[in-house]
């Protein structure tokens, strides 16, 4: 599990190159700032086409999108064979590349255990090509291919669980963190590193383009997708051992994240109490499973 | 109920055309998969085809979206996907099966800089050889090359048409110049669309073989529901379409699926010249790359050089004997395409032994009319 760290023991080395590709207020930047402060130097580093790009001073590797999975495995794989273990095989990858095209790869990747690390920063649709739904889209949100109209609602179906997905391929590792918790974030790629196999880290990651926001409130907008209990900061080992990382004694009501955002301004007030149903559901079996301190996948 | 035929004259892009084209020719099922410059055809069928009635399905991948085309083809309906090169190549098995099987559908190719990830917001010319050639064992394609946002609408519909007509995978290869520029689009009324439905079996379903051709080459297709026996498979099938590994039934069936497309290539050859009864320098391009030939040949005639062009408006069958028989009389050809040299291969093997130039484009701008025009003051000199 990853121990708790304070704002003090963020690492001060940037990884990232300034300014980047970034859009202003671009939660997938600062995933990467934050995930590579803490991976460190001795990594190589995989992509595949996604926003934003080239944004580490690290070697990179890229692929072809349903190429993650395995080109990561081929990396790691022959890094043990010329005795260089003690470099990292990172992939950083978009939603796209994780829940939907390269799902194939990285599930097979999950199933032979593969020494790699795969750090997902999930904006929620394919933000690349210009805010088209993935399987990481929520239920609701209007998309450039989920219109608004009398026959269309925005995505008519949920989020892939896809945390829950490859812990139950009983890897050693599968993590959520938020950018708008920054040491949770540090601390979890920080014991990824200190163990061997499949380890798994999505970020949720705020989109001011695609989700249509003010640029300013990237932050304020992560914080509180975790507090209302739509993105829970929890860890799974070995898909079995869970634990909550953030419990707030009262959730925030949903409405909180989902107003500010106007992929969801056309919702009813029954399509928010469904919302606001699912996401108290689901963090009620999630305190369960955080006393138990396990799961039954 | 909306408008299926957006009738009128509006100032739109490529991709858009070709959504509308689409819609006009009677499609009722689109997949696809996000990709640059291609996403704005989904963007669009997905805002239209709710309320008229069309499946719209955003897949995984493209293999996905192919994939599905096929099976809502063989449901009956008129189905496409349009995607770029990257997506095109992890298509080509299934566009294979499509040929093998005999499923009708229409695949887009917004063409970009390759080879990979390439340029994804550039135009190139790069993909010609990969529709051809891409897919394995022997094929036979057809291709159609855009040059304007109004042929983006027209060559959609005429796509559809053909891929019923000869139960083929047709391809439209535009490129990202075209996809993304805007220009005038005249939409006809919907009666003076003329549409081609895929050929229904008359026989009744005891005596229907689903493989079983006429002289035409072109068996008759039934539809999943509609009360005869189909079977399909991507193996070499006899006439009933069971598998069969007889080197007849290999022989019999893939000299069918060539010829339905070689014997009619008089038929499916679509051209535009300009100037050429008596030029002595024939150049030869499409889509983009001919508007700036257009205008290059005209410059040339207007300093007393006797140039012509030939646009090639299908691009696959490669018209043989028309290229022969135009370059008769000229001294060379000039072939201008935005790639490193497809094209101008089948131009020289058509041609010999007449002298052939190549002229290369690479990056997203096409050649501008000045090179094309130097291009042929050279040979003229």
């Amino acid at each position: 599990m990853s121990e708790r760290i304070t704002r003090a023991q963020i690492p001060i080395s940037e990884l990232t190159i300034t300014p980047g590709s970034a859009c202003q207020g671009c939660g997938a930047a600062l995933a990467a700032r934050l995930s590579f402060k803490a991976l460190g130097p001795n990594v190589i580093r995989h992509g595949i086409p996604c926003c934003p790009d080239s944004v580490t001073q690290t070697p990179r590797v890229g692929t072809v999108f349903e190429g993650g999975g395995a080109q990561l495995t081929g990396t790691a794989r022959a890094l043990k064979a010329i005795g260089r273990e003690d470099v990292l095989a990172v992939g950083f990858y978009g939603d796209g590349g994780t829940y939907d095209i390269g799902f194939q790869g990285l599930s097979a990747a999950a199933e032979r255990n593969e020494n790699i690390i795969v750090i997902t920063k999930d904006n929620e649709a394919y933000m690349n090509t210009g805010n088209q739904r993935s399987g990481a889209t929520p239920k609701y949100a209007r998309t450039s291919t989920n219109p608004i109209g009398p026959r269309s609602r925005g995505k008519p179906r949920p989020k892939k669980n896809i945390p829950f997905i490859f812990a139950a391929h009983y890897v050693p590792y599968v993590g959520t963190a938020s950018v708008g918790f920054p040491e949770d974030l540090i601390a979890k790629v920080t014991y990824m590193k200190t163990i061997k196999g499949f380890r798994m880290l999505i970020v949720q990651s705020p989109c001011p383009v695609g989700w249509r926001f003010d640029p300013a409130k990237t932050i304020e907008i992560a914080r509180s997708s975790v507090q209302s209990g739509i993105w829970p900061l929890y860890e799974i080992l070995d898909g079995k051992t869970f634990k909550l990382n953030y419990k707030p004694k009262e959730l925030k009501p949903v409405t909180e994240y989902l107003s500010p955002q106007a992929r969801f301004r056309h919702m009813t007030e029954d399509e928010i109490a469904d919302i606001q149903e699912t996401a108290t559901a689901n963090w009620e079996n999630l305190l369960k499973a955080d006393e138990m301190g396990r799961l039954t996948l | 109920m909306a408008n299926r035929v957006l009738t009128g004259t509006r100032f739109v892009h490529g991709d858009w055309a070709c959504a509308e084209g689409a819609i006009s020719a009677g499609c009722g099922y689109y997949a696809a998969y996000p990709i640059t410059p291609a996403t704005e055809i989904a963007e669009r069928i997905a805002q239209r085809f709710p309320v008229l009635g069309g499946k719209f399905i955003q897949f995984e991948d493209e293999i996905g979206a192919i994939a599905s085309v096929i099976g809502a083809s063989f449901s009956g309906l008129k189905a496409m996907t349009a995607t770029s090169g990257p997506g095109v190549s992890l298509m080509l098995e299934n566009i294979g099966l499509a040929v093998m099987t005999e499923a009708p559908c229409v695949i887009v190719n917004v063409m970009r800089g390759g080879p990979s990830t390439g340029q994804p917001t550039m135009g190139a010319q790069g993909d010609v050889m990969q529709c051809r050639w891409g897919m394995h064992g022997d094929v036979e394609t057809i291709a159609l090359a855009p040059q304007s946002v109004q042929e983006m609408y027209d060559l959609t519909v005429e796509a559809f048409n053909l891929s019923e007509a000869y139960r083929t995978p047709v391809f439209l290869l535009s490129d990202a110049n075209i996809g993304h520029l805007y220009e005038r689009l005249t939409i006809p009324r919907e009666e003076e669309l003329t549409l081609v439905d895929r050929k229904r079996p008359t026989l009744p379903p005891s005596e229907y073989l689903p493989y079983r051709a006429d002289e035409s080459l072109v068996p008759p297709m039934a539809s999943f529901g509609d009360g005869y026996r189909f079977y399909s498979t991507g193996l070499t099938h006899d006439e009933k379409g069971y598998p069969d590994m007889s080197v007849e039934t290999q022989d019999k069936l893939v000299r069918r699926l060539c010829d339905k497309i070689r014997r009619n290539t008089d038929k499916i050859t679509m051209v535009e010249t300009l100037m050429t009864d008596d030029c002595e320098v024939l150049v030869v391009a499409y889509g983009i790359a001919a508007r700036s030939a257009a205008t290059a040949v005209k410059q040339a005639r207007e300093r007393g050089l006797k140039a012509g062009l030939l646009r090639l408006v299908s691009l696959w069958p490669f018209p043989d004997k028309l290229l022969e028989k135009m370059a008769e009389d000229a001294k060379a050809v000039i072939v201008a395409e935005m790639n490193y040299g497809q094209l101008v291969r089948e131009v020289e093997r058509a041609v010999k032994p007449k002298p052939v130039r190549f002229l290369p484009k690479l990056g997203e701008n096409p050649h501008t009319p000045g090179e094309i025009l130097e291009a042929i003051r050279r040979i003229d000199a």
